[in-house]
């Protein structure tokens, strides 16, 4: 960064806004292309069964009908029948990839099996209902556990058993470590799935090659060029033959970065007949047709000195992995990585069963994994605290990774190979700002007189490292036009994270400091190589790819600025839309004439440039993982009779390295904690022991609304990553990976004159009350 | 299914469109008037996201049909701007961060319009429960309310400004 920087770390409005607060984004369900006719999905009533026929008669003479489709009918349009998205891994030892339309078999509630096609989405849904599937129901599975007990039911009904992999990750000496310790605590914990809910659902629009011979399709969708390549594959189409775009999106949260059946069907349906088609998802749809997360089972044991140092750690976990593979492995591998993350743990043992079950498949939802991992071990940690009769915060100062450390190589592997090296940060010290600003050390005397009062309040606190900016790269392409304005373009996906605010951010700290002259086009498919919007990366990599691109175009403005004014480029320098003399006002050269002279002209030598254009595209390749990390403490007051908890404060002390947007990090914070609070108290897709999914409109499904919220107080400490050129790193999930553990330590802490232990979540009411049952029942 | 002319009025303007009777309100202002501001998000009345204003009150526009607005005033986002000027309630949203995607934006700028030119001082309970109407996936509500609160103080300023001038 050349001196003080203008732009960059302030936290400057977004671009974004100006279209949005005025009703003029442009979401999926807001194309509107003439002629485009509505597509419904029939849908599995069954978490599993076998067909042989679908009769569309009746469903074909309503009225608006256009089309029934089958598997049978989208097979010979398609190279393979099934979408095979699953990331590699030799542990997997079933293949079992989603069909585009159910073939013979359906496996979860909510499965494709029919797409219909009609003048508008009433009628396609009105045909859906009068489709007649001799649909003959099979046994199902829906707990994880118990899919993986001898004779169980199978999810499919091909395989004699339920287990898709085993895998698991190993090291020091943990029976020794066992073997020499003081305390043994062991515990068994439960996570709950939930649904990603983004307020818009997943949508596709498919419009048929015109007169280019181009198939355009428009999803809400956060990983664009996977999309492209999955339609290319399926479709037996060039990447020049489909262009791919993402209109804006209402929410992500990870669901959406899977390529979905939908997807490959709509596109291959408005190839076949013709004609533009579009499905948007309705809220039914989204809870039983997009992916969800969190279902684990974890049994650990915990190995301590006489000091409360981690000697080792072992046990196993249960993975659901849903019906289908929509990811791969990713989930529990992340969730057996991050276990010992924050803390120096002697020796690890951890045995990873990944379980099929008759319920929609798994793929990541923000947090991928790491909330489960920091719930297990924060109440671990908890659990040893207690035993050993240490303050809970004690134990974890006591085990913390130091900032001396740093950068600290742990003994583990990220799934591509590569080392964990945690870069950068003092968990220590975020620690004790966390403590300090929640008043920990003078709880105890609120906690009695409450008590005295027969009140329960309770505070608990979870540490937490999220790995973030997972590589390899992210293309940015920077460009000066010709009317001067500044195009930045690249395959980064923006799903409200205010990812164009980010780049433009970077790129006017370069380019003069005008946000107001910079355009972003984010989700680039046509001549942006990269991945997307997931793993809280692209502010790492489209952000280091970004800096670059915008340093060579720089380079370029005040080289050819120097031909043109006849100055020494050293002499220059970029002020809002030209470059100057320094101190001279009136000897400069607007962007457009530089735009312009760079391109060159007949005949002539181009100025002082060895390629025409004030454009750069950049790929930096990043690798290792960017780790943020961070404190939560919660205060709590539990109703003992209802077994409602209310949440009476709750603060964040974090560390993402350097910030971009101070102001956009604190809405990532307070957004993921919303959602950490939904998961620790309100939200779970419930499902009965047949896979039947009981909550499926946001009525039983309890998202948590502005009356639950309690004020999030945030702290910042900035330690820049080592790992790239701007010190940043990712913050998307940061908020929502300590908050469950935090109020479950909170809510165990308030009821431990009850004898109350919270081992699962969400901690319903029900949940809660059953817990305290118990625990007054072993008194 | 049979179609039925129907004239509406909305943000001021007329518009005469045939549409089935079981169509709902949401749907008629987005695929008939053509405004696509308004967002449906669960079309059960849940999450507030096609939140419009129907003769002064702020409604689920997922929860009426079309043809049950015929005659009455229908305001949606696209009105808030008034002659190129945005809403002070529009400008709070952005100061304060309080909208990451978007999505639910227009809901909530039509749920707190009527408080905001009301010019209400509700206390931090009452405002809280008031926008509990509307879910937010995003933002975690902290910034949708201290841009509310932004806005009532701004529209207040706003229109004691203006009767100064015309004093």
């Amino acid at each position: 960064m050349n001196g003080e920087p203008k732009i960059f770390g302030r936290s400057v409005r977004r671009l974004e806004d100006r279209a949005l607060v005025s009703g003029k984004g442009r979401f999926l369900d807001d194309l509107q292309p003439s002629g485009c006719l509505s597509v419904a999905f029939a849908r599995s009533p069954y978490a599993h069964a076998s067909f042989t026929t679908i009769d569309a008669e009746a469903a074909l003479a309503m009225p608006g009908v256009v089309a029934v489709l089958t598997h049978a009918d989208l097979s010979p349009l398609m190279r393979d029948d099934r979408l095979v998205v699953g990331l590699p891994s030799k542990a997997i030892t079933l293949q079992v990839d989603r069909p585009v339309l159910a073939i013979d078999e359906v496996v979860h509630v909510g499965e494709p099996v029919a797409m219909i096609v009609a003048e508008s989405r009433a009628a396609a849904e009105d045909a859906a209902d009068v489709l007649d599937i001799d649909y003959e129901p099979l046994d199902a599975v829906s707990d994880c556990r118990a899919a993986l007990e001898p004779g169980s039911a199978t999810v499919h009904r091909g395989h004699d058993h339920n287990c898709l992999a085993t895998f698991d990750f190993a090291f020091g000496d943990v029976d020794h470590a066992f073997s020499q310790a003081t305390h043994r605590v062991s515990r068994s914990f439960e996570v709950h799935r939930g649904a990603a809910v983004s307020m818009e659902g997943r949508g596709v629009l498919a419009v048929p090659p015109d007169l280019d011979g181009v198939l355009s399709v428009w999803s809400s969708t956060q990983t664009p060029q996977a999309l492209k390549k999955q339609l290319c594959q399926m479709l037996g189409r060039e990447a020049g033959e489909v262009k791919v775009s993402m209109p804006d999106l209402g929410g992500g949260f990870g669901p959406k970065l899977v390529t979905y059946p939908e997807e490959i069907a709509v596109a291959a349906a408005a190839l076949h007949l013709g004609k533009p088609l579009k499905w948007v998802e309705d809220r039914r749809e989204h809870f039983v047709a997009t992916t969800q997360e969190r279902d684990q089972a974890w049994d650990m044991e915990m190995a301590l000195d006489a000091d409360g140092a981690i000697l080792g750690l072992r046990g196993t976990l249960i993975h659901d992995h849903g019906a289908y593979t929509a990811r791969g492995l990713n989930i529990p591998y992340g969730s057996g990585v991050t276990v010992p993350l924050p803390y120096d743990v002697g020796a690890y043992r951890l045995d990873v069963t990944v379980a099929l079950t008759n319920k929609v498949p798994v793929a990541p939802l923000r947090g991928a994994g790491q909330p489960q991992a920091a719930f297990v071990m924060e109440r671990m940690l908890d659990a040893a605290a207690d035993v050993i009769g240490l303050d809970r915060a004690e134990i974890r100062s006591r085990n913390l990774v130091r900032a001396e450390q740093m950068p600290c190589v742990k003994p583990l592997k990220l799934r591509g190979g590569t080392n964990v090296i945690l870069d950068s940060g003092d968990y220590p010290a975020t620690q004790a700002v966390a403590l300090e600003k929640a008043g920990w050390h003078d709880f105890a005397a609120r906690q009695r007189a409450a008590l005295a009062e027969g009140r329960y309040l309770g505070i608990g606190l979870a540490n937490y490292v999220e790995g973030t900016g997972r590589g390899p790269y992210e293309t940015v392409a920077v460009e000066v036009q010709r009317t001067g304005r500044i195009l930045v373009t690249t395959g980064a996906a923006a799903m409200g994270q205010g990812t164009e605010t980010m780049l433009a951010q970077i790129v006017a700290e370069q380019l003069g400091g005008d946000m107001s002259n910079i355009v972003v086009r984010t989700g680039d498919t046509s001549g942006s190589l990269g991945f997307g919007g997931f793993n809280s990366r692209q502010t790492v990599v489209a952000g280091a790819s970004a800096q670059k691109a915008a340093c060579i175009v720089r380079e370029k403005l005040l080289t050819v600025a120097a031909e043109m004014i006849e100055a020494d480029p050293r002499d220059l320098e970029i002020v809002d839309n030209v470059v100057a003399l320094k101190g001279v006002r009136d000897r400069y050269v607007t962007f457009s004439a530089l735009a312009d002279a760079a391109l060159g002209l007949p005949g002539f030598p181009l100025p002082g440039i060895e390629r025409p254009g004030l454009m750069a595209s950049e790929q930096v390749l990043i690798n290792d993982m960017a780790y943020s990390n961070g404190t939560a403490v919660a205060e709590v007051e539990v109703d003992a009779r209802t077994g409602q908890v209310h949440l009476k404060n709750f603060v964040l002390a974090h560390d993402c390295g350097r910030m971009v947007n101070p102001k956009l990090v604190d809405g990532q914070i307070i957004g993921g904690i919303a959602h950490g609070i939904g998961n620790a108290l309100y939200e779970q897709m419930i499902f009965d022991a047949d896979g039947q999914p009981l909550t499926m409109t946001l009525a039983d499904y309890l998202l948590v609304s502005a009356a639950e919220m309690p004020r999030i107080d945030i702290h910042h400490t900035e330690s820049p990553s080592p790992l790239n050129e701007l010190g940043v790193k990712g913050v998307g999930e940061s908020g929502v990976i300590p908050t469950v553990p935090a109020i479950a330590s909170a809510v165990e802490n308030a009821l431990a004159p009850l004898g109350v232990r919270i081992a699962s979540a969400p901690i319903s009411p029900q949940a809660l009350r059953n817990a305290i049952r118990e625990a007054e029942a072993r008194t | 299914m049979e179609r039925h002319p129907l004239n509406l009025t909305i943000n001021g303007t007329p518009y005469a469109v045939e549409t089935e009777f079981r169509k709902t309100l949401a749907d008629t202002i987005r695929e008939d008037c053509g405004l696509t501001g308004t967002h449906v998000g669960c079309e059960h009345g849940v999450c507030g996201a096609c939140t419009v204003i129907v003769d002064g009150k702020a409604v689920r526009s997922c929860l009426m049909f079309g043809h049950q607005a015929e005659g009455m005033e229908i305001e949606t986002v696209e009105g808030l701007e008034q002659d190129g000027v945005l809403h002070v309630l529009q400008e709070a949203f952005m100061d304060h961060h309080a909208l990451q995607c978007g999505y639910c934006t227009p809901g909530f700028l039509m749920l707190a319009k009527g408080v905001v030119e009301r010019g209400e001082d509700l206390p931090e309970e009452e405002l809280r429960h008031l926008l509990s109407s509307n879910l937010c996936r995003c933002t975690g509500y902290q910034n949708i309310i201290a841009a509310v609160r932004a806005a009532i103080v701004a529209f207040r300023e706003k229109a004691a400004g203006g009767v100064e001038q015309t004093a």
